[in-house]
């Protein structure tokens, strides 16, 4: 596990929750911030900060360059070929709206598939539907097996030359499981269909090489992994990104601008429209530093023994039931359950009353939550600065919650 | 401020066993509501005869607040009169503005509830903001299910 001490990067978990000491497990939504990201920020902000691109003056250059570098530090996070394929995003709903409206919107239509599997998030389903109405392509869905594995059997006899799309998680935000990508998206290749990963849960949590799993285009945030808000990234095959259109328009992203057309800038200028989130950007790089001084290896392993105590703990506890896979193999630390008597959104509360932050809900994937046949579920995550004793916090509250309710 | 005050016994009764559960088969109005955040869904059925609220039946799932509230809001309606009905509605809304005044309404600050008999239990909830739309919940759907009358 990693050492505690990574705790004091922390300022936040110094505070107090209605008395009680922060055990903080909500790290899937939004992950909390280390000084160093504080300190990368607010450094650009004091010392370095100009438009990027636009100004013939040193401030502006330096922004530039740290803005730049920030994007060459992505692309080796997450293995691209070239800095050039990464596009600096809100995060990752805009990465895959981009792809869906500038990719989906110029290749797809009647007769067309677009594949999905039943544990997408929100984002990774709703701009999909609304291609789909635009372009009249048809979406199917890969189910989940009983033990809330993704059923790949099935996702291949889905698979063929009508599909033009595959979505996939790379790590399920409600389960905690982890796909097969790389076999998937194989697969897919042999039909010619187009790989969309969304890695908003997976690239906090474990080493990724986007050469590796094989996806055309792989999204994620940076405030899930220690970084601000309003950053993300979509990287994709530069061949890939050659074929999608610009979802916006705008400043920075022409090469020429007529009274009636325009032409773009070479990529990936011609995605990032406006001025971009600059100092987002800086905060990402040192949140992606920061990671990788621990290494990822290390917050993989960490995450998995958190969660493999976590699991051990909750099984004890009557009436619980876990809805994700019980044991370690291709699962990361997302544990989400329900208590028979008790409603997820009452033991949120109640949990919050020590201390505990946990996440209750449909988790912005509702076809999920349908198909497990919980429409609501109280949900613990893990991260760096967990420790075995928010487990323990979490476990106690919920003895707590089931002695409030009366429930044995 | 507790979790005790919030989770007060006659909450936790009216949530393990809800009263008035269940459809009409004959009903006057119907609503459904819902709260897409956190997924509580209400069904309400009223059958009005001669200007009063004679039978009232609900279903629904979610958390102990708004189904405590459906089931003491269904109690506390059946056999009154439409007027005195909206009445309560008003006197309930105004129990969990934590924005207005509560003297603009006409109640006491210090006992928000007291016009609420055994509704009263869930004043409590002012005080956990992100609850107060799970206690509204039933009310509003009942509201709707009005405008039909």
């Amino acid at each position: 596990m990693i050492d505690p001490s990574v705790r004091d990067d922390f300022p936040i978990l110094s505070r107090t929750i209605r008395g009680k000491r922060l055990a903080f497990l909500d790290s899937a939504a939004s992950s909390q911030k280390p000084r160093q990201v504080l300190d990368a920020m607010d450094e650009l902000y004091r010392t370095k900060y100009a438009n990027v691109y636009r100004g013939a003056y040193l401030l502006s250059e330096e922004a530039t360059t740290a803005y730049e570098a920030a994007r060459a530090t992505a692309a080796e996070f997450i293995g691209a070929d070239t800095a050039t394929e990464v596009i600096f995003t809100r995060g990752t709903t805009t990465s895959l709206n981009m792809v869906a409206y500038g990719w989906g919107l110029e290749h797809l239509g009647e007769g067309d598939k677009i594949l999905l599997t039943m544990m997408e998030h929100h984002a990774n389903v709703v701009p999909w539907q609304l291609i789909s109405r635009h372009t009249g392509a048809e979406l199917v869905y890969a189910p989940i097996t009983d033990d809330y594995r993704l059923d790949v059997d099935a996702l291949y006899q889905l698979l063929d030359d009508s599909v033009k799309v595959v979505g996939v998680t790379a790590m399920s935000n409600v389960l905690g499981t982890i796909p097969p990508v790389a076999d998937i998206a194989a697969a897919a290749h042999q039909v010619g269909a187009l790989v969309v990963v969304d890695g908003a849960q997976l690239t906090p949590h474990e080493p990724v090489d986007v050469q590796a799993l094989g996806a055309d285009f792989y999204a994620f945030s940076g405030h899930k992994m220690l970084g601000p808000t309003g950053i993300g990234v979509l990287w994709g095959r530069m061949e890939r990104l050659e074929e999608m259109e610009p979802m916006e328009g705008g400043g920075e992203m022409i090469a020429d601008v007529q009274l009636h057309s325009s032409t773009w800038a070479p990529i990936p200028h011609r995605f990032e429209a406006g001025t971009p989130p600059i100092a987002e950007a800086v905060g990402l790089a040192a949140a992606m530093n920061y990671l990788s001084a621990i290494g990822m290896d290390q917050v993989a392993k960490h995450d998995a023994a958190l969660t493999e105590y976590a699991l051990g703990a909750l099984s004890n506890i009557g009436g619980l039931h876990i809805y994700g896979p019980d044991d370690m193999q291709h699962r990361g630390g997302v544990v989400s359950f329900t208590v028979d008597g008790i409603h997820p959104h009452d033991l949120a509360t109640i949990l919050d009353g020590d201390g505990v932050a946990i996440r209750a809900g449909h988790h912005c994937a509702r076809p999920l939550a349908r198909t497990i046949g919980a429409s609501s579920t109280a949900r613990a995550s893990f991260y760096v600065y967990n420790t075995t004793e928010d487990v323990d916090q979490l476990v106690d509250g919920l003895h707590h919650a089931k002695e409030l309710f009366g429930v044995a | 401020m507790s979790l005790e005050e919030l989770y007060r016994e006659v909450i936790l009764d009216h949530y393990r066993s809800p009263r008035h559960k269940g459809k009409l088969e004959h009903a006057s109005a119907h609503a459904e509501g819902h709260n897409p955040l956190c997924g509580d869904e209400i069904a309400l059925d009223l059958l009005v005869e001669g200007g009063k609220v004679t039978k009232v039946a609900i279903t629904g799932q979610g958390c102990s607040i708004s189904q405590a509230s459906a089931s003491m809001m269904a109690e506390a309606i059946e056999g009154k009169s439409l007027d005195e009905v909206r009445d309560l509605i008003g006197k309930f809304k105004a129990m969990m503005d934590i924005e207005g005044d509560p003297k603009d309404a006409g109640i006491d600050p210090a006992r928000p509830g007291a016009a609420l008999g055994d509704l009263e239990a869930l004043q409590g909830v002012r005080k956990f903001p992100v609850r107060i739309k799970c206690a509204n919940l039933p009310w509003t759907t009942l509201e709707q299910a009005l405008e039909d009358v």
